[in-house]
């Protein structure tokens, strides 16, 4: 974790400090980048767990024993050698269930950070380059987006479009962005002051020129590290709206798996206890890398 | 902190409301079946669909419905709940206090617990106790706060008996007084307890960090050269700077942890929101929905609020540009 500053500690807080300065991250650093972040171990625990995930939820298909929604043994059976995290009320494998659950959440969390890096970067850059005005505007629309109460909004958008993955991701995409656009921002409004942005606009670079070649690149590192940060936590809220039997009735998530062990706890607690330990370790994972990345790359002191 | 700096920073406020009251028309009006069948459901009787479509205007222009509709909401008037027929806003408030005071239990209890713990393992960085402390934070912190619940449940009450495992109160228990404020508040300790964890975890964290940093600066270096002893310093030098951006973290929670109250209140049986939020979904009893949605959101506003007027009383180098 980060020595000093506890990154993922204020992932919510309504003032973000820019991730500092990366400018000079040129392509052979980057690979010295991976060397220093596994160097750690909390980097390297991070970047484990993170590709673990992964790994599992692209191979879901040859890791799984079974069919998660289809029984495969008795009905509500401890972990045993044929079943390693135990069965369900209908006996079906837990395990296969788990390891689905992991490209439910990959999917998840990708299609949501695309989104939020997307609207995220867009306007941290309008906003940070263009500044009067336009910035004025756009900081009020990200502070609203801020107090904006996504877990309750989600709730309100399944309630009326009915759910299913895709609103799940509409959802916690466009009401996630605003912190990475105020990192974003940060991050632009002092690139754009560094001599060697002046000297593209002396040579004549049009805005966008500039902004495409010379600012955004240097500011994408920061956006990235707060995006782990932040994934983290979109990866918690899917999880509790799994839990409450919000997510798409078609996938198994990990969410929904605790949420349908929660009436039989008194009789088989690895219905709840796997399914939490993946979760965990996944945000886990998310918020060391972020961690690392952020000590590494220098930022937030 | 100026009058300015407060009327400005209350001025902030009213665009914040009017988009919080947008976004709740935009979700009616973009709904599947058009507005009247968000509103009233889609098997309401003619009376009612005619009742609910005068009440918010669903037959004039969409700016005219825009103002109705925001002049009901900001007159607390949510329109009826169709599942049980009486008007929303009295079904949220009966349901209301049992989840404030879980979440409020939570919400004092983690900032004291968090100010402290993270003050403790500063005080003695990187010794074993502060690796304990930190470890701890960023394991709570990546924990779903269900499991935490449903963990909580297994070890502390299913197995040892210590806490009750469902509800609010004992049936057939005392219904008034001392015994009864006892009896509520044992079955209070544990879901605050886990719903309080992850709050810990995050201002621990903070505190921590901050403390640090303090500690390193040139003032409390020159308090400890004048003689103060080490806890004087911590705490009234150190910690007392360090607990302004804590003072933030904590104001930008209420939403997180409101949200984390209504996930604990269905492990632990807590008779608060949640019961009603789900069957809501469930029916689609939007005024229901639109109620909670809309009382969070003022809560979260409220909160910011109140955390920025704090902040520029606790911090004089606060001045509204």
């Amino acid at each position: 974790m980060a020595g000093s500053t506890p990154a993922s500690a204020i992932a919510d807080a309504t003032d973000v400090a820019p991730v500092g300065r990366v400018g000079a991250l040129g392509r052979a650093p980057r690979r010295r980048l991976l060397r220093r972040i596994l160097q750690t171990p909390a980097g390297a625990a991070g970047v484990s767990l993170t590709l673990l995930v992964i790994v599992v939820g692209l191979l879901a298909d040859l890791l799984a024993p079974t069919d998660p929604l289809v029984p495969a043994g008795p009905p509500l059976a401890p972990p045993s050698p044929a079943h390693l995290m135990g069965t369900d009320a209908l006996g079906r494998d837990l395990l296969s269930g788990v390891v689905y659950g992991a490209r439910t959440s990959l999917v998840v969390v990708f299609a949501t950070g695309a989104l939020v890096l997307l609207i995220g970067v867009t306007v941290g850059t309008v906003s940070g380059y263009r500044g009067g005005r336009v910035d004025d505007a756009l900081m009020r629309v990200t502070e609203f987006f801020q107090v904006l109460p996504r877990f309750f909004l989600a709730i309100m958008a399944i309630a009326l479009f009915g759910p299913g993955l895709d609103l799940l991701v509409l959802v916690l995409g466009l009401t996630s962005w605003a912190t990475l656009a105020r990192v974003v921002r940060a991050e632009v409004l002092s690139l754009s002051q560094r001599e060697f942005v002046e000297a593209a606009r002396a040579s004549g670079a049009s805005d966008t020129r500039i902004v495409v070649l010379e600012i955004l690149p240097n500011a994408l590192p920061a956006a990235v590290v707060y995006l782990g940060l932040l994934l983290a936590q979109v990866l918690l809220l899917e999880a509790s709206l799994g839990f409450l039997g919000l997510g798409d009735p078609n996938l198994v998530s990990w969410g929904y798996l605790a949420g349908q062990a929660q009436r039989f706890l008194r009789v088989a607690w690895w219905l709840s206890f796997f399914p939490g330990v993946a979760i965990a370790f996944a945000v886990l994972g998310l918020n060391l890398l972020g961690d690392a990345l952020t000590d590494v790359l220098g930022g937030r002191r | 902190m100026t009058g300015r700096y407060v009327g400005r920073r209350l001025l902030q406020v009213l665009p914040t409301v009017a988009g919080i009251v947008l976004v709740g028309f935009l979700l009616i009006h973009l709904a599947p079946g058009g507005p009247i069948i968000a509103l009233a459901g889609d098997s309401g009787d003619e009376e009612y669909y005619a009742f609910m479509t005068a009440k918010f205007g669903l037959d004039r222009p969409l700016p005219e419905q825009l103002a109705t509709y925001a002049g009901n909401v900001l007159r607390g008037d949510l329109g009826v709940s169709y599942i049980q027929g009486r008007p929303a806003i009295d079904v949220i408030a009966e349901r209301l206090p049992a989840t404030l005071l879980l979440a409020g239990t939570a919400l004092v209890g983690s900032s004291v617990a968090g100010v402290a713990l993270g003050a403790w393992a500063a005080a003695r960085a990187h010794s074993i106790r502060d690796l304990a402390v930190t470890s701890a934070a960023l394991v709570l912190y990546a924990a779903p706060v269900f499991w935490l619940g449903q963990l909580a449940l297994l070890t502390l009450a299913l197995r040892t008996g210590l806490f009750p495992v469902q509800g609010m109160t004992t049936a057939g228990g005392p219904e008034t007084g001392l015994a009864w404020a006892l009896d509520v508040a044992r079955h209070l300790a544990l879901p605050a307890l886990v719903l309080a964890s992850q709050e810990v975890a995050a201002v621990a964290r903070l505190t921590r960090a901050g403390v640090l940093e303090e500690l390193a600066a040139d003032h409390v270096r020159t308090a400890l050269a004048k003689g103060l002893s080490d806890r004087r310093v911590l705490v009234r030098h150190a910690l007392r700077r360090a607990l302004l951006p804590v003072v933030t973290v904590i104001g930008s929670r209420p939403g997180h942890l409101l949200a984390g109250t209504i996930v604990v209140e269905v492990v632990f049986g807590w008779p608060g929101l949640s019961r009603l939020l789900l069957t809501s979904v469930q029916t689609r009893d939007t005024p229901i929905l639109l109620g909670i949605f809309l009382l969070v959101a003022a809560t979260v506003v409220l909160a910011n609020l109140v955390t920025d007027l704090v902040y520029g009383w606790l911090d004089p180098r606060i001045r509204y540009r």
